[in-house]
Formats: C-alpha cells, structure tokens, sequence
C-alpha cells in the first residue's frame, strides 16, 4: 500500500523532517504559528521546535525578508512564509536587490540559504490582489532558484532540496494544489532541481503545465482520450533551470506543444521555452502554442474569472484544433472533476 | 606592539584620510573603476565605534563604507584593488567601492541601496542570540536610511525581540543634496527611536572619545544580555560630494562654513596633538607605506578575465 498525502501535508512533513534533522533551520512568517498554520502547512511546529525557531512576523514584508537573509549570514536556514504571493511585492528589493545579488556582489564569500514559500491564490473571489502568479517576473533574475512543484511527492522533495539548497530558493505553491493527494513516501528524499516530471506519457501533443496548469492538462489528457488523443503531460517543476531535455525530446516525438503559463503570457515560462526552441531550431514542422491568463487583473466575480483563466476543458480544445485543425466543434463529453486527478506516480 | 589607545584611534583615523585623500589624488585618472562615496569627514564614527568591538562582532553599512571597512580591520590592499576592478579585490571587481565586503573580519555586507543592510543586520542578531553567542551585530547607516520605511520595520523587530545589535546613524544632514529637514519634520531621529523601546543617545560635536566611550559601554551590556538594542545618532559631516572626489559648493544647497566648521574642528589634527611627534610620525610613516603599496598591488594586479563573468551567482554543492 502506497503511503498517500495530502500536498499541504507533504510540505509540513518536509519542513518537520528538515527542522528536525538541522538545528539550523527556522520558520518565519505572518501566521506560521497560529492555530490556522497557513493551511496547516506548518502545524506542530511551534510545539515541537520552539518559539524562537518557529516565530509569526510583524506585517513587514521587506524587512523580514532582510532579516532572514541576515539569518541566512549567520549560518540559519530560514524558511520564510508568504500566504500570498502577491505580498513578496513588498517584499522584492531585499529578493532582487539583496538576496540574488549578494554572493556574486561579494565574489562569492557569502551564500544566502533561504526558502522563500509564495502561495498562489484562485478563485473564491480572491480578485486582482490575492491571485497573482508572479514566477515570470522571478524568472528574469539571475541569483534566484524558482520551483513550483505540482505533485504531493516533488512538495515534499522540493521543500528539502530547497532547504539543504546554499542559495535563494523561492518556492511556489497554489492554493488548488492543496486539494491534491499521492504517493509520498516517508524519510528524507530530494526532487532536484532543473528536472521536469513527466506525469503522463503520450504521443500526440505535448502538454507542459506549470504549478497547478500541470493538473489541468493532465485533466485536459483525460478529455483527449475521447478523441483517441494521448497527451504527454510535462510538470516543468523548476522554473529557473528549465529542463529543455525534456520538453525537446517530447517535442521530438509529438510534433506539437502547448505551453500552459500559471500567469500572465508575456514573458512568461512558454515565452522562455518557445524563444528557446526557436533558437536552437526545434520548431521546424512542430506547431508550438502558448496558454496563460487573460492580461487583465484577476476580476473578482466567478462569471468573469471562468474567463480568465486557462482550464482543462480550453486546453483540450486547443490541442484538438491543434491536431484536427478541419474538425471543429468538438466539445468534451464528460465532466472530470479537478478532484479527480491526482498523479499517483510513477515517481 | 603595544599601541595606547589614543594611538590605535590615530592610526585608525589617519589611514582612513590617507586613503580617502589618495583616491581623490588619484580619482581623475580612471585608473578607479567604480564611482566612490567618500567617508572623508566621517571617519570619527567608524573609529570611534569599532575601536570598541571584538572580531567576532559583525558590521553592516552603506555604500559610503571606506571608513567602516578600514576601521573594522578589513584589507586596505583588497579595498583599492576593488576599486580597481582587479581579481586581487575583495570581491574580485565584481563589488566595488559600494559593495565592500570582509567576511573574515566581520565587513558582511555594504549596499548601494539606501537602508537595506539595516534589517539584514537585525536577522543577524537574531542568529547570534539563537546561536547563544556572546557577539554583537552593528549597522551603520545615514539620515536619509531614516526616510525607508524598512528603517522602522527594523526598529520595530529589533526592540520586539531584543536583539545583540548597536545601531549608528551618521547623520552628515544630507541625502545627495536634500537636507533632513527638507525630508523629516524634526531633527530628532534619536528620540523618535525611542518610541519603538530601544534606548537611544546623540553625539553632536564628533567627539571620537565619546563615541568610542559609548559603543564600549553599550556593547557590554549587550553581551552581558543587560540590555536590547542600542540606537546612537551621531552629527558628522561630509566633507566632498555625494559621490565623487571634489566639492561641491557651487551646487548652492549648501555653505563653505557650514562644512568649515567641522573641518576647524578635525578630530584628526586633535589626535594627533594628544601623542607626541616622534609617536604620531612613526605612526605616520607607516602608514604611509602601507598606503602605497596598496595602490601599487592595485595597480599590478590583473583584471579579471571573461572565465570570471558566470562564477559566483550561486553556491554550487560539490558532487
């Protein structure tokens, strides 16, 4: 029987294992200790390690980021939390101006070992300020580590590799994938970074989804099969080290891609991987698609958020027109529930 | 040797303007390659202060860093090769002048971006009480640090968890060429410090002495854990531009006596007038060399070469 949890519930076993494992580790943030422990992603923790290694944070988003790369000098491994991404905008002249500069600016005396967890948020009204997916932005900045795992099993594996990391590692989770659940397996394991995950093997498009886009063209493969489509899905997993391996030995085989961007298109991951394949002239005869959010501010009402953003269903239908370009007008059958998808392995 | 201490404060003080004076000298030159925020004017503070630390203490400043970077022990042969741009620097050219840094001597960082070192240096002093060590983290920083917002998100968590760190503000009255208090309604940064529940003094004259005996006292309190932070804002002034080597009265923000004032009162030319000549020339002297050779290993040193442009972003794990 495979050992099944929850993606919240890797990440707490992830930071447990690590603080338990290294004195040296420290969780930091608005709310980390409260009863809610940002949805249960750091619960027990207080009670097990201690106030002073497990402490909520004054509302300040620029200075605790100073103040846990002044951790990281003193040789700690912070952890440190946002429960909105949308806050590390505050937060963003100790990340881009500190933290990624500070070992290449000392010619690399110093490392900076630091997590810093961004959660993404989705629906619920969430609207334009509590929605934002800000990893294309990370993208652009050499001296930062970006992972966005969309597996229980790679939560896990990220948040340790990213802890025993000696940079600056942001580490992106949306708040749809804590409704996930699979395979993890107890005791320390790493998920390195620059290793993208094939979730599902297939031969006729490729799919590659970033954070939880990866579940929803899993979900959009599901849909495929209706058409006799079979849809190989890519988790790109690492966002600063792409994994182009991957993704051009897939190419290789399908002929087609689709890129499904969790943000806004512009200089987003499908820009990056496309402008990349282009480079090294891999689209030759390979119809290449980018998908993402519509580049607007997230709206708050459900009737236009449906809109807004990519789905399954929108992600099937670009890829069957993909691959039948004169059949129009198909529409999936069933309904797969986002519920239903989850990504048992193989690991 | 054993050196008085009114001897180490002239040594300490009399390299920094030696330094400062040769990079004016040789500024026009080219041969720096990196704008420079000189410290000349300002150099009490550094020496006043970290006369009274251990080398296990830990410095954090600014980008007008000269003084804090020679005061604390750092290498004078390394900082001109910075400033060079030479791979012999401390930072192998990839720092300059306003990223000056000597881990070994406890320089962690400095930063061109004003107010940014503040709250690094109070998660430091988090590390070093988690840790239980007996050592203190210190942060210099100016009057415009003061106008950031992160400066009180500093105070705030700093007094909240009453953290080993001495916080200096070398108010020199000026951000570029704004005055304090053309930025804050009053001229009182150290009162309003207190506020926060962190003890806090001013020194207005640049009195080295003074300053010294201050961060000496408060530093052991710190370490004994009699006391949390500790705030001290000391007037100073600087004595050229912004940045660069010349002065800048003709810009008009600003009189000739207003900075005269300081310069009739130079802590460096009473230094020297408390040792005796054959003291204060033997000191001198050796400066002197050790000044010049530093600029002349700067000189022969090599440029970094292009094998150097993609090291040092991140730190790689050995396989």
């Amino acid at each position: 029987m495979k050992r099944i949890l929850s993606y919240p519930e890797a990440i707490r076993e992830a930071i447990e294992c690590e603080m338990a494992r290294d004195a040296s580790v420290v969780v930091i943030g608005q709310g980390v200790d409260d009863p809610k422990a940002i949805l249960g992603t750091t619960k027990g923790l207080v009670e097990r390690f201690g106030p002073e290694r497990v402490f909520d944070t004054p509302l300040s988003e620029d200075g605790m980021t100073g103040v846990a790369l002044g951790l990281a000098l003193a040789g700690l491994r912070p952890i440190h939390t946002h429960i909105r991404m949308d806050f590390i905008l505050l937060a963003m002249n100790q990340i881009v101006n500190m933290a990624a500069k500070m070992r290449y600016m000392s010619g690399g005396k110093v490392r900076v070992s630091m997590v810093i967890r961004a959660t993404i948020g989705k629906s619920w009204g969430q609207g334009a300020q509590h929605s934002q997916s800000l990893y294309p932005m990370l993208m652009n900045i050499p001296g930062l580590k970006i992972v966005a795992p969309a597996t229980p099993y790679d939560a896990k594996g990220c948040m340790i590799e990213a802890v025993e990391d000696h940079n600056t590692v942001l580490f992106i989770e949306h708040r749809s994938l804590y409704y996930q659940k699979g395979p993890v397996p107890q005791g320390r394991y790493r998920t390195h970074f620059g290793k993208a995950r094939i979730l599902s093997k297939g031969g006729d498009i490729t799919l590659i989804g970033i954070s939880q886009m990866a579940i929803e063209c899993l979900r959009a493969k599901k849909y495929l099969e209706e058409i006799g489509v079979n849809a190989e899905v890519i988790d790109l997993v690492s966002l600063s080290s792409l994994d182009m391996e991957t993704i051009e030995s897939s190419i290789k085989k399908t002929k087609k891609v689709v890129v499904v961007d969790n943000a806004w298109m512009p200089c987003a991951a499908g820009a990056e991987i496309i402008s990349r394949l282009v480079e090294k002239g891999l689209l030759e005869g390979v119809a290449a698609q980018r998908m993402g959010f519509s580049f607007v501010p997230c709206p708050t009402t459900p009737s236009l958020e449906k809109y807004f953003y990519p789905d399954a269903k929108k992600i099937a239908l670009k890829a069957a027109n993909m691959i039948f370009p004169h059949r129009k007008g198909w529409k999936p059958k069933t309904e797969i529930k986002i519920e239903e998808i989850e990504f048992k392995g193989p690991f | 040797m054993n050196l008085t201490l009114t001897e180490k404060f002239y040594r300490s003080f009399y390299k920094i303007r030696r330094v400062e004076e040769e990079i004016i000298r040789i500024y026009p030159t080219d041969k720096i390659k990196s704008p420079v925020h000189l410290s000349i004017g300002q150099e009490a503070v550094s020496v006043g202060v970290c006369q009274a630390l251990s080398s296990q203490d830990v410095v954090f400043g600014s980008y007008r860093g000269h003084a804090m970077y020679l005061a604390k022990g750092a290498d004078l042969k390394k900082m001109i090769a910075e400033l060079y741009g030479k791979k012999t620097g401390c930072a192998k050219g990839k720092g300059g002048s306003m990223h000056l840094s000597a881990v070994e001597k406890g320089v962690m960082v400095t930063s061109a971006i004003v107010g940014t070192t503040i709250p690094v240096s109070v998660g430091y002093a988090y590390g070093l009480k988690l840790k239980k060590l007996s050592a203190c983290a210190v942060s210099f920083f100016g009057d415009g640090a003061v106008d950031e917002g992160v400066f009180h998100e500093s105070m705030n968590f700093a007094a909240l968890k009453k953290l080993p760190i001495l916080f200096i503000c070398e108010n020199n009255r000026y951000a570029i060429h704004s005055h304090q208090l053309k930025r804050q309604r009053y001229d009182n940064i150290w009162e309003r410090v207190k506020g926060y529940g962190i003890f806090s003094e001013r020194i207005e004259d640049g009195d080295v002495f003074k300053i010294y005996d201050f961060a000496k006292k408060y530093i052991a309190k710190i370490r004994k854990k009699e006391c949390g932070p500790i705030f001290l804002e000391c007037l100073t002034c600087r004595w050229k531009e912004h940045v660069g080597p010349n002065d800048d009265f003709h810009l008009g923000y600003r009189s000739k006596e207003e900075v005269d004032i300081w310069k009739k009162k130079d802590e460096l030319i009473r230094l020297r007038s408390l040792l005796s000549s054959k003291k204060a020339e033997r000191i001198e002297k050796e400066v002197e060399g050790e000044v010049e050779k530093a600029f002349a290993y700067a000189e022969k040193s090599e440029f970094p070469g292009e094998e150097e442009l993609l090291t040092d972003l991140f730190f790689e794990k050995k396989q």
